[in-house]
């Protein structure tokens, strides 16, 4: 998987940070970035409400590996609950854990050409990775399909590895900024290169 | 069982040496009492200020190598406060007692405090709160996750009380505010 681009949004969905990691993709105008930035915040909230109205949650989340047991869609909350508390234990016990919670919100897009990831965090911040398209999503149609479906998560879990990383060089080389204003764009060489390092 | 606030502490974060902390901690308070012409109240107040400037960054390295989750009960956010946040932070694990009936409302009792070593108040300084920044920190770093608390400090090892004791109190939740997308 390579990854074209990382854009960061805050809060309001405004395009805070922009870098065109690896050559591939094209420049769109300054305006459309910001349009782009502002159209992904807008799907991924307005998706956050769909869903059908027998709603059960995937059984592997992005943010959490449990499988999480669910008798029926009336204890759908209780269970949540449930879930999340046992991840705050696992944080309280040592064990890590991915500090994305974009649960119901667009998590990935998938096309022929580039996939979008977005990793939202607890206080709102939302990170974007475009990326290559998933390498056999071509011969779907010949190939088992279960294979891609393990190179489907494979690149799943890529971008998961990728965004926990991302977030932690943003709390250290971006907070700890004394001349960054939070909701400001980011203007840091340092994060630049860091960002640039992990992304290779 | 705080092995998490512990891992974090060993693997991931840099630490400088306490008494560099200690002494530049001290110098801070100490350069806002004269700026402030020993006006204690106020040197409160900046502390405060400068703690929630610091919660409202810190937060996000705090989740960032922690992954903890939405908690769903003041008693959740105790927890992860006391045995993960201080652990992680300052290498501490204070205590939570007092809870208020509703359970908004608990204090925190810190048996050793890293910003206090060697520290000796002057008589005159009764209204001082010495480690005030730390209820801006927490005030703000709750903050950013969507929750409106006051901090406060009740007791203080160094005004002779017997505990350093700080009270936290959640006024809202700002519901507003949480993002989409989450649960």
């Amino acid at each position: 998987m390579k990854v074209y681009a990382i854009y960061i949004l805050n809060k309001a969905g405004g395009l805070i940070y922009q870098n065109d990691i690896n050559p591939g993709l094209n420049k769109l105008s300054a305006n459309d970035y910001l349009v782009l930035a502002g159209t992904i915040h807008g799907v991924h909230a307005i998706a956050s409400k769909l869903k059908p109205t027998e709603f059960e949650p995937s059984s592997k989340p992005f943010g959490g590996e449990k499988e999480i047991p669910i008798e029926s869609s009336a204890t759908f909350s209780s269970s949540i609950s449930v879930r999340d508390s046992t991840i705050n234990n696992d944080v309280v016990n040592g064990r890590w854990n991915n500090p994305n919670t974009n649960n119901t919100g667009l998590r990935s897009i998938e096309t022929d050409l580039f996939n979008v990831y977005v990793f939202q965090s607890l206080t709102g911040i939302k990170f974007i990775l475009i990326t290559s398209p998933n390498p056999i999503v071509h011969n779907v149609a010949s190939l088992n399909l279960k294979i891609n479906k393990g190179e489907l998560n494979r690149q799943f879990d890529l971008a998961k590895e990728i965004f926990h990383n991302i977030y932690v060089t943003y709390s250290d080389y971006v907070m700890k900024d004394p001349f960054y204003s939070l909701e400001m764009p980011i203007k840091n060489n340092l994060f630049d290169s860091k960002i640039r390092e992990l992304a290779k | 069982m705080s092995r998490s606030g512990e891992e974090v502490w060993k693997n991931s974060t840099e630490k400088i040496n306490s008494e560099l902390f200690t002494l530049t901690y001290g110098s801070v308070v100490a350069q806002l009492c004269s700026d402030y012409n020993n006006n204690y109240n106020l040197v409160n107040k900046q502390l405060d200020s400068m703690g929630y400037n610091i919660g409202i960054r810190l937060i996000e390295e705090f989740l960032a190598k922690t992954g903890a989750a939405r908690c769903h009960t003041m008693k959740e956010t105790a927890e992860i406060i006391l045995k993960v946040g201080f652990k992680m932070f300052l290498n501490i694990t204070p205590q939570v007692d007092n809870w208020s009936l509703d359970n908004r409302q608990f204090s925190l009792i810190l048996n050793e405090n890293p910003l206090a070593d060697f520290v000796e108040l002057p008589s005159d300084a009764k209204d001082l709160w010495y480690s005030q920044i730390l209820c801006g920190v927490l005030r703000g770093a709750l903050h950013m996750v969507q929750l409106d608390v006051s901090v406060w400090f009740v007791k203080d090892v160094l005004k002779g009380d017997d505990i350093t004791e700080l009270k936290l109190k959640l006024n809202k939740i700002l519901k507003d505010e949480v993002p989409a997308g989450e649960d």
